[in-house]
């Protein structure tokens, strides 16, 4: 069985891009980019407490789940959500969906997944994905950051949604409520300009691991990281550490930040035109903010590659300016939208 | 960054995909393909470095009889102390006790099922080591890019 209707959509991130394709499959067009900016889903967290393999957690984006249960509350849909406690039971009720021509977003951990690429196989549990269909003993997968859609045998996704450990998904799978009236007409200038507000009062909550002042505190610590008595060994990976949560985890390029200037420049035509102009120049200007990480992230690389006096400042300089230009950004936006 | 900007540097760690970057064409954005970041690479590689090095060095001291085989699978399935605990359910320092050969050689088939079924591996399995250290565990053609 198979939904014969449905689109396989090739996105950056995984929330975002499963519930673009899932909306989009009920007729309601909302790209990547605009759910991720309805969702307030932008932020940067420094959490030196919680270890991933051995390193600070280092975050550009809301915890998961952020981006699907936001982005139901805005348009006003409800997702049927169900975890389980056996995985037959699970593997069940997917297959009853899936007889029903319900398309079924899985929470999987990206380890056990067959068909990812062997080098980002790591124990991440909230990896989002879609299921379109079921061909014998193999269900046909639509993974919002492969290019195709794939199919992955039976055992392996019973064992990729039920594995335990931080985040454990517990089988989580979610389908639209159908039940409920879908609203095709919905306004979007006050949904974007209150989920830019709250961004940015995310970015410049007075917490020192969050948001800007996050930015800057991960700056100091690379500055701080010359003198430290740790081995050049664990320098190193610290080092590769951050430019590997900025880039490697799906975000679009720049840790999420070209996808929220993506979503600035689609909003601004929602807009009167002195707040459009308002809107493309801040959505310029986080580009041009993002260009900087990129820049952070190469000029990073290289002061691993050769761990130099000079180069821990002037990574630590950079990561300042991006710092001091998130927090006029955002500023800036604040003002747009009142 | 704009679309002719963004990198196409083939990088191996993608196993021969590609990633959607967004990026704009004469200021409007756009969403693109990439097929690797050699700086992305770098970060990569490094991180799956350190991992084939301590896996390696595990299984030369499990093989030398310093270490229960659990040291070796534990990094072979690229958990470490913490993520292990997390997904098995024994408290870290436990896992360190199981760590010494002795001890280990001790656990009963309950306790050897909760490491078996994390590693999706038979008791037996879990009990020795493999002649020869299997690409971290996985198979996947990492290599042949």
């Amino acid at each position: 069985m198979t939904i014969e209707s449905f689109q396989h959509q090739h996105t950056a991130h995984c929330e975002s891009g499963v519930m673009s394709t899932l909306l989009k499959h009920y007729g309601l067009d909302f790209s990547e980019p605009m759910l991720f900016g309805l969702s307030s889903a932008l932020t940067f967290a420094y959490l030196p407490m919680i270890k991933v393999s051995g390193m600070p957690l280092i975050a550009y984006r809301m915890p998961p789940k952020t981006i699907i249960r936001n982005s139901c509350k805005k348009l006003g849909l409800q997702l049927n959500m169900y975890k389980f406690s056996s995985p037959a039971q699970g593997m069940q009720k997917l297959d009853l969906a899936l007889q029903n021509n319900q398309l079924v977003g899985l929470q999987t951990s990206v380890f056990w997944l067959p068909y990812m690429p062997e080098a980002l196989r790591f124990h991440f549990n909230a990896h989002n994905i879609l299921v379109y269909g079921k061909k014998d003993d193999h269900y046909l997968i639509s993974d919002p950051v492969m290019e195709n859609p794939v199919a992955c045998p039976r055992i392996d996704l019973e064992r990729a949604r039920f594995a335990k450990g931080a985040l454990a998904g517990k089988g989580l799978m979610y389908t639209l409520d159908l039940s409920k009236p879908i609203n095709h007409c919905i306004d979007l200038v006050p949904l974007i300009r209150n989920a830019i507000v709250k961004n940015a009062r995310q970015m410049q909550a007075p917490l020192p691991f969050v948001g800007i002042k996050g930015i800057h505190l991960l700056a100091n610590r690379i500055q701080k990281l010359k003198k430290s008595r740790k081995s050049d060994q664990y320098k190193k990976l610290y080092l590769g550490h951050i430019v590997r949560m900025q880039e490697e985890i799906g975000t679009g390029g720049a840790g999420f930040r070209y996808m929220y200037a993506s979503f600035l420049q689609q909003s601004a035509y929602y807009f009167p035109t002195n707040q459009q102009t308002l809107l493309l120049d801040a959505a310029k200007f986080m580009t041009d903010i993002g260009d900087n990480w990129r820049r952070f992230a190469s000029r990073t690389v290289k002061l691993c590659r050769n761990l130099s006096e000079n180069g821990f400042y002037d990574v630590a300089q950079l990561l300042h300016q991006v710092a001091d230009d998130e927090k006029k950004l955002w500023q800036m936006l604040i003002k747009a939208m009142k | 960054m704009d679309v002719n900007q963004i990198p196409q540097d083939k990088s191996k760690t993608y196993g021969g995909h590609a990633k959607i970057i967004y990026a704009t064409t004469e200021g409007k954005y756009t969403s693109a393909t990439s097929d690797g970041w050699q700086d992305e690479e770098y970060a990569t590689l490094q991180a799956v470095n350190a991992l084939t090095e301590q896996t390696q060095h595990a299984y030369d001291l499990v093989k030398s009889g310093q270490k229960s085989p659990l040291f070796y699978y534990m990094f072979a399935y690229r958990h470490d102390v913490t993520s292990l605990a997390q997904t098995s359910g024994f408290f870290r320092w436990q896992i360190r006790r199981h760590l010494n050969l002795k001890i280990f050689n001790q656990l009963s088939d309950k306790k050897l099922m909760r490491y078996a079924q994390a590693f999706n591996l038979s008791i037996e399995q879990l009990k020795q080591l493999p002649d020869q250290i299997t690409s971290n565990g996985i198979n996947d053609s990492f290599d042949e890019h």
